[in-house]
């Protein structure tokens, strides 16, 4: 697609960062809650083009790392169960669990099945009928039309050795108890997929709060130009909804998407690591769909959880410290001996910030 | 035989497992020499003069699953592998050795194939394979077959290359694009279709290496990239020679399919596996003549300088992106790819 | 994860199309997306295609850009 490709150019690039660094902007704080974007501003160095007195802040955009330890643990504990097939995104592969991570179960002996699409793990099931495939439903609203599409697959064709361990969060009421919180944020980068299926107009009560948001595409000039809309805003003394992403996000999102959703799960008050419980964020199977929640399914005890003694993951996802200033980050805690969570994911902001750590 | 599949019979060293060895194995690999014994001899050259003085030694296993993939099959692999660790280290190979581990049940058809790769690849390089071993394992106790090559080879007069050689002005090339081999193996594992699927590179590079020493005998270091991909091959090279290497993204050959598939795996073709590539550093002097070299070869056409060692202050590969910013580049961590080799 | 690739829709068979970029083709669900025709980009995440990429808006937002960079601060051009 042509535009596309212009949109990458490196030129368009190069030009928006200059311009946005010689920008005269008020001192912000801006914040992103998309691991996506995490990746994409750590990986082109995004934070070089900023003006003097403008920080870009990772919030709880990274769906791996915002699943609080017990739901982690008892996925790894499912896989204990005679018989269960652990089917999961990547990702989740290292995290470490209170006492083991999924890989490290795998070694020893649990059977773990590595899918990038949830369909995937119902055709796994489908193989083979003896055994329970149990899928870590993790992600946010990007994701869950997915899970929501496997599971009504699952149902047409009567594959009953399927289930999903259900642990989807919601963007906007995270981004509301972030602005509850005493993290300072004066703006927000919006993320891009996530918004295709809500929507630009969901986060208008956050800018009904004072806080511009712009919904961004992913491309690092998509990145560039959202932040000078931004800051354009907060020196107008504006703040509204503005879609930077316009080639794939409506003001009302994908109601097709939204419709299947409100049929397949419904809404629940979740709890996230780093930020408590906070009401109506995540999503729990509806009544409908009961039969495939695999925490009903399977007995099991829920297994004792707790943090890794010095993580400051919590911390690192509420955007009140960044990456560098855990203590655990870079000695103890690398990508190849991680300590929590924002280490281990692709989209965690500690992995983010050391892999793609700048040549001073 | 009538048995079309392995037997835990064929490796219990009797009559079975030399009847398996003389139908599969001698009929396409040939024998060593004198034939019948447990070792082979390897004759060095023609007159005393010719010997060469010094040796290089590798070996390698190979455990790639599918054991068949778009532009090759476990058996090339195997070949192409130890020749290319033999070429990386400026050697003309003289000898291979194979040793197979068998799963009880494994198709004879398929092992037949495997060889018969093998053995067409050795007689491309030139090579052959003048020993080995034959071991079966019960069902389960292995996937289908692993292949062990160990590769000897003869440096000639006048090439020095080690990774502990590069210096602070030299120029890294790549003879090729990357990412190929990784994504076509994870591509035929994850159902990914391509209009034309994406090949492995998996190729032997010695004559390759060869051509290119006699254009640059200067060359410092080779290397082939393979698992954990261009930036942990070059990760060692930095850290062997204690020197810092910087690298432009924009100057890495990557095929648009290769980019394409990693974008929608979300996976980095700088980690991806290489099978039939090398990484060079060269002085910057002779840059131009050895790419020419390789450009004027079937494995090197696409070769690129991509990028240069800039000092010897600290070991680590930096990566210059489109922001002109630069960033470290890491070793690979984690999983990732499994048996990719 | 919440990586989504925009790729064109080359076919259609009920809720399933073959999708394809620079020569990589999936498969996609686009039961998601109304009215789907071949030819359409569409973006698509864990399988499935979450909605439709439209051109059009691609070269707005290009536009836009262009002409964010040829202006100064103050609204000058």
């Amino acid at each position: 697609m042509e535009g596309l490709n212009e949109l990458k150019s490196p030129n368009l690039i190069r030009q928006l960062a200059e311009q946005l660094k010689h920008m005269v902007a008020p001192p912000a704080a801006l914040m992103e809650v998309c691991g996506t974007h995490t990746v994409a501003i750590a990986r082109y160095g995004l934070r070089e083009a900023l003006p003097e007195g403008v920080r870009l802040i990772s919030g709880p955009g990274c769906p791996v790392c915002v699943t609080p330890q017990d739901q982690i643990d008892l996925f790894i504990a499912l896989g204990s169960v005679e018989n269960v097939t652990l089917a999961t995104f990547g990702d989740m592969v290292r995290v470490p669990g209170t006492t083991k991570s999924l890989e490290q179960a795998r070694a020893e002996g649990a059977d773990v099945l590595v899918v990038y699409s949830p369909m995937d793990a119902v055709e796994a099931a489908a193989r083979r009928p003896k055994q329970e495939v149990v899928f870590f439903g993790i992600g946010f609203e990007t994701t869950a039309p997915a899970v929501a599409v496997a599971m009504l697959e699952a149902e047409r064709r009567g594959i009953g050795n399927f289930s999903v361990l259900c642990a989807h969060k919601l963007i906007p009421p995270a981004m509301a108890a972030l602005l509850d919180s005493d993290v300072k944020v004066d703006g927000f980068i919006c993320p891009g997929h996530v918004s295709v299926i809500i929507g630009s107009d969901a986060y208008r009560p956050v800018a009904d709060r004072g806080k511009p948001c712009v919904v961004t595409g992913f491309e690092p000039a998509d990145v560039l130009g959202a932040v000078r809309m931004l800051l354009e805003q907060l020196a107008q003394g504006r703040s509204e909804v503005e879609c930077e992403y316009a080639r794939a996000v409506r003001p009302a999102g994908n109601p097709m998407a939204q419709e299947l959703l409100a049929r397949v799960f419904r809404a629940a008050d979740a709890r996230w690591r780093g930020l408590g419980t906070i009401p109506g964020s995540g999503y729990e199977l509806s009544s409908g769909f009961a039969g495939f929640d695999a925490a009903r399914k399977f007995d099991i005890d829920p297994p004792r959880s707790e943090e890794p003694a010095g993580c400051r993951c919590g911390d690192v996802l509420r955007g009140a410290i960044d990456p560098p200033e855990c203590p655990l980050f870079g000695e103890a805690c690398v990508p190849r001996a991680p300590v929590g969570s924002c280490m281990v994911s692709t989209e965690g902001a500690c992995q983010a910030w050391y892999r793609y750590r700048r040549a001073e | 035989m009538s048995e079309d599949r392995v037997l835990l019979a064929h490796g219990d060293g009797g009559e079975l497992m030399a009847e398996l060895i003389e139908r599969v194995f001698v009929a396409r690999l040939g024998t060593g020499d004198p034939p019948g014994d447990d070792s082979a001899r390897v004759a060095l050259g023609q007159d005393v003069s010719s010997c060469p003085t010094r040796m290089v030694f590798t070996t390698d296993g190979f455990v790639v699953d599918p054991i068949f993939f778009p532009g090759g099959d476990i058996g090339k692999l195997a070949v192409c592998g130890t020749v290319n660790d033999l070429a990386a280290g400026g050697a003309r190979p003289l000898a291979l050795s194979a040793s197979f581990i068998l799963e009880e049940g494994l198709l004879i058809s398929d092992l037949e194939r495997v060889v018969e790769s093998m053995a067409r690849t050795a007689l491309d390089v030139g090579v052959r394979v003048v020993c080995g071993d034959t071991k079966v394992v019960p069902r389960g106790g292995a996937d289908k077959v692993y292949i062990t090559t160990s590769g000897v080879g003869a440096v000639p007069e006048g090439i020095d290359v080690s990774g502990a050689r590069a210096r602070s002005g030299d120029v890294v090339i790549v003879s090729g694009t990357v990412g190929d081999h990784g994504l076509a193996v994870l591509s035929v594992r994850e159902g990914l279709e391509f209009e034309s699927p994406i090949e492995s590179d998996c190729a032997p590079l010695s004559e390759m290496v060869t051509k290119l020493l006699e254009a640059g005998p200067s060359v410092r270091v080779l290397r082939d990239p393979t698992r954990g991909g261009l930036a942990t091959a070059l990760n060692e090279i930095a850290r062997q020679s204690s020197v810092e290497i910087e690298i432009d993204e924009a100057a890495v050959p990557v095929r648009g399919s290769v980019g394409a598939a990693c974008e929608l795996l979300g996976l980095d073709p700088l980690y991806a596996a290489n099978e039939g590539k090398m990484i060079l550093v060269t002085p910057a002097e002779t840059a131009e003549t050895i790419l020419e070299a390789l450009h004027a070869h079937p494995y090197g056409v696409e070769a690129a300088i991509i990028g240069a060692v800039v000092s010897s202050e600290r070991p680590r590969v930096l990566l210059k992106t489109a922001l002109g910013t630069h960033r470290i580049l890491d070793r690979h961590v984690g999983e990732q790819l499994p048996r990719i080799c | 994860m919440c990586l989504a690739v925009p790729m064109k829709v080359i076919e259609i068979d009920g809720p399933i199309a073959q999708v394809e970029e620079s020569g990589v083709r999936r498969e996609a669900r686009v039961d998601l997306i109304d009215g789907v025709k071949v030819g359409d980009y569409v973006i698509v995440h864990a399988g499935v295609a979450i909605d439709r990429l439209d051109p059009e808006e691609a070269e707005k937002t290009l536009r836009l850009f262009e002409e964010m960079l040829g202006r100064t601060q103050d609204g000058r051009s």
